[in-house]
């Protein structure tokens, strides 16, 4: 754990979020299934895992808007069940789906949502302006919610969680659904929220949104947490420094499983490809010819989260 | 802690800010399209005035009431329309608006991620509904004391009764709206709405009913309303006014709660 | 035949919907006749036109009920398969023309108005208020009353974006037209403007048809007078229907 972290300016000890075997069932059904978290102020943390893990789950809790069903939750050192409304005054939430007012303008949609936190017109306006500007969509203000294209619905919904300046931000699946250039803009202004010393937690199941932002992270599977870490530390412990992608030109590609064995340390059999899990992949290709077994490409690319999540649930990320 | 400590006025006083800032949401959203549909709400009492009251009337000419007395057909079916009018502006603001930004615009699973509980988003919804109510009491009031149904200070002492009538009735109508399930299920409550209107002693006393139709009508919340309004209005105010009070307010009391209560069930999973 | 493809379509949600809608198309008008026919006509000496109350306002309420089931169906329905449900631009990119889709609603409207007005008269005779033998004449005339009100009403749900406007419409037209237009009282005792404005919209000439089919009195008009008037409603809605739909659909 004594991984250097530059991009972090203050983390420290103090637990804003604080899980102890947190559970969450409708029903029979356990979305989570007792969970262990602890978030320190000014961190990063994610929650990744594919969808029905139990992410949002876990974020309505820890927004006090679903009340957990076994276990220990304390959020800014209060119990969300006696302080909800308190805890709520200094959280800014996110959802998953944008549910932003259609019957109101951009601006409106800021400055509305400001007034339920108690903030007084004035600064609501003054903080619309700015937090408009910072999510780039100060020429759409007049503009009703319904026009805008997905990332700027998802952009003005960040900004309205931003409206009470809040110690913490909650974000479900920031980026799900949008196009490559409106994510890395939503990317770029988290990073710089960040940089300010927001502490942010979100779920995703994007590796390289959870590479990119987390400074620690959970992986979860069924409702319960799998692996935790650094994703370094991740790759690290669960992974190998390269992997090789192999296709075959033949429609079962778990033929070549067993002409491949011995070639890496590891290797996974995916219904369009092979994944070699080696620490050299210029070496597992020139090997993969020596056997010329033929392959209508090999690409060898660094270890991410998706092979960590792979090698942990058999299953990947994103179906 | 500290706040745990603070008289309970404080909170009381923090719940009805943010019950308001509920309120300032509606405010921001009224836009031109709006403004038409709240004449046609005034309209509307204005209306069946007319038709049934004057137009039906002319054919009834006068009618006898339950004290004795003889009046105008107009001047028994007023205050019944205005009864009517106050429940009817009440539901249809929280059933068919209220749902619709429950359901399908989500609007209060955005809002109840800030400190506002569902509770006072219930109170701050309700007294939105009846901000328009009031308008349109004090209005249709106006016009009946120019016509001469009643006179101006039973006008005065009927204008609060009609609005708490309206909170009643917004009160039992959010309760159901978190309930219902689909639109579908509003035809039922029009349904329902309709009938109340025209089983209510508002066209006629209820002595005209059939015995048993006539207890059965008695304990329907309209036919409160309109005793009470009416009572107001044309005859008098004594015992079986304050029984209709007190219903009323049994109505709003348990509407509300149930309808907070059902809100924190339903959006606070 | 391509109109009926476009009925079956609607009959497929009707058959979904149906009791909702049976309740509002019909027991309601029922209820009318019950609260309000029997209720007050106890209080209405002598009659109106030499008929007791509740006689005489049974067929208005037949009129009324085909008026209230048109507009039932032209309005949030219509408005929905354009803004909300893009149905009809699912049903524009089928090889269905233009017409073919009017032509199923209409179809589909004249199936809805038939079975209320159908049913109400069933039991208006069972309560002894039907009085003559050309009474099944009574349908067509909500036909036409149904067609004068639902073709432009279903041009005017196809032109606004928002359903605010279809509440005005209730409001400002739909409401005072059904209390104004002598289903309650005559329009005779309607200050001359408004017995003008009565003239002028279609239901009252429906309620005087209706009237004259169902208790055998002439109607205050010659019954050609009447029809020509319903007619023009039902030419000009079937038009400004086609032209509205052309517009949305065709761009």
């Amino acid at each position: 754990m004594s991984d250097p972290r530059p991009n972090v300016v203050r983390v420290s000890d103090e637990s804003l979020v604080h899980a102890r075997g947190l559970v969450k069932r409708f029903g029979d059904f356990a979305a989570v299934d007792g969970i262990d978290v602890d978030v320190r102020r000014g961190e990063a943390f994610g929650f990744l895992g594919p969808n029905g893990a139990g992410k949002s789950s876990t974020m309505r809790m820890v927004g006090c808007v679903s009340p957990p069903s076994a276990g220990v939750l304390r959020i800014l050192g209060m119990d969300p069940a006696r302080s909800g409304s308190r805890i709520r005054a200094r959280l800014g939430v996110c959802p998953q789906v944008d549910n932003l007012d259609p019957e109101l303008t951009v601006r409106e949609n800021l400055t509305a949502y400001a007034r339920f936190f108690g903030i007084s017109r004035r600064v609501a306006r003054q903080r619309a302006a700015e937090l408009l500007d910072f999510v780039q969509l100060s020429d759409r203000a007049s503009s009703r919610v319904e026009p805008l294209s997905g990332g700027m619905k998802r952009r003005l919904t960040i900004a309205r969680s931003l409206v009470n300046e809040p110690e913490m931000v909650l974000l479900d699946e920031p980026t799900t659904g949008l196009d490559p250039q409106a994510r890395h803009l939503v990317w770029e202004r988290l990073f710089r929220l960040k940089q300010q010393g927001v502490t942010l937690v979100l779920t995703t199941h994007y590796m390289d949104e959870a590479e990119q932002l987390c400074d620690r992270l959970v992986v979860m599977d069924g409702g319960r947490i799998v692996a935790q870490g650094t994703p370094r530390e991740l790759i690290e412990r669960y992974s190998t420094r390269e992997v090789v992608e192999l296709r075959f030109p033949v429609p079962d590609q778990g033929a070549y499983g067993e002409k491949l064995a011995g070639v890496g340390e590891r290797l996974e059999v995916l219904p369009d490809r092979i994944l070699l899990y080696v620490a050299d992949g210029d070496e597992a290709v020139a090997e993969v010819h020596r056997r010329s077994l033929g392959p209508s490409s090999a690409l060898v690319r660094r270890s991410s989260l998706e092979d960590v999540f792979l090698h942990l649930t058999g299953r990947t990320l994103v179906d | 802690m500290v706040t745990l400590a603070l008289p309970r006025l404080l909170l009381a006083r923090d719940s009805a800010r943010r019950a308001g800032s509920m309120v300032e949401r509606n405010v921001a959203a009224l836009r031109s399209a709006y403004w038409i549909v709240m004449v046609g709400g005034f309209l509307e009492p204005l209306l069946y005035l007319f038709s049934i009251g004057v137009g039906v009337g002319a054919l009834i000419g006068d009618i006898r009431i339950p004290d004795g007395r003889v009046v105008g057909y107009a001047e028994f079916v007023a205050p019944a329309m205005l009864a009517a009018s106050a429940m009817s502006g009440a539901l249809s603001e929280t059933t068919f608006n209220f749902f619709g930004k429950m359901k399908f615009m989500r609007l209060y699973d955005a809002v109840l991620a800030t400190p506002v509980r569902p509770m006072e988003v219930a109170a701050g919804e309700l007294i939105w509904a009846m901000a328009r109510g009031t308008v349109y009491a004090a209005a249709f009031l106006v016009v009946m004391t120019l016509m001469d149904l009643t006179s101006w200070p039973r006008a005065l002492a009927a204008f609060p009764a009609t609005v708490f009538v309206g909170f009643a009735f917004g009160a039992l109508g959010m309760a159901l709206s978190t309930f219902m399930r689909g639109w579908q299920e509003f035809d039922l409550i029009a349904a329902v709405q309709f009938a109340l209107f025209l089983f209510s002693g508002t066209f006629v006393p209820a002595q005209d009913y059939w015995p048993p139709l006539r207890m059965l009508v008695e304990i329907t919340p309209l036919y409160r309303a309109v005793d009470l309004i009416r009572g107001i209005c044309l005859t008098s105010f004594g015992a079986v006014q304050v029984v209709d009070l007190i219903y009323l307010c049994a109505l709003f009391a348990g509407g509300l709660a149930l309808a907070g209560r059902r809100m924190a069930r339903l959006l606070l999973k | 035949m391509a109109p009926w493809s476009v009925f079956e379509f609607h009959m497929v949600g009707y058959r979904r919907t149906w009791r909702g809608s049976a309740l509002s198309s019909f027991v309601l008008p029922l209820l009318t006749v019950l609260g309000f026919g029997v209720a007050v006509g106890a209080h209405v000496a002598g009659g109106v036109q030499g008929v007791p109350y509740l006689d005489w306002i049974v067929p208005g309420l037949v009129a009324s009920t085909a008026m209230q089931t048109a507009i039932g169906v032209s309005t949030w329905p219509v408005l929905s398969r354009f803004e909300w449900m893009k149905t009809y631009s699912a049903l524009a990119a089928s090889p269905l023309r233009l017409a073919d889709i009017v032509a199923g609603d209409f179809l589909y409207l004249l199936f809805r108005v038939l079975v209320s007005a159908g049913a109400f008269l069933i039991v208006a005779a069972a309560f002894g208020a039907v009085h003559s033998w050309w009474t099944p004449a009574a349908l067509a005339v909500c036909a036409l009353v149904g067609f004068a009100v639902g073709g432009p009403t279903t041009a005017y749900s196809a032109a606004v974006r928002s359903d605010s406007y279809l509440a005005i419409l209730l409001r400002f037209a739909v409401l005072p037209m059904s209390l104004f237009s002598g289903v309650f009282f005559e329009v005779g005792a309607l200050p001359a403007v408004l017995r003008w404005v009565a003239y002028a919209l279609p239901l009252w000439h429906g309620v005087e048809l209706s009237r004259a089919a169902m208790l055998g009195i002439a109607p205050h008009w010659p019954a050609a007078a009447h029809l020509a008037v319903l007619v023009s409603w039902v030419t000009a809605g079937i038009a400004l229907t086609i032209r509205q739909f052309h517009r949305r659909l065709v761009y």
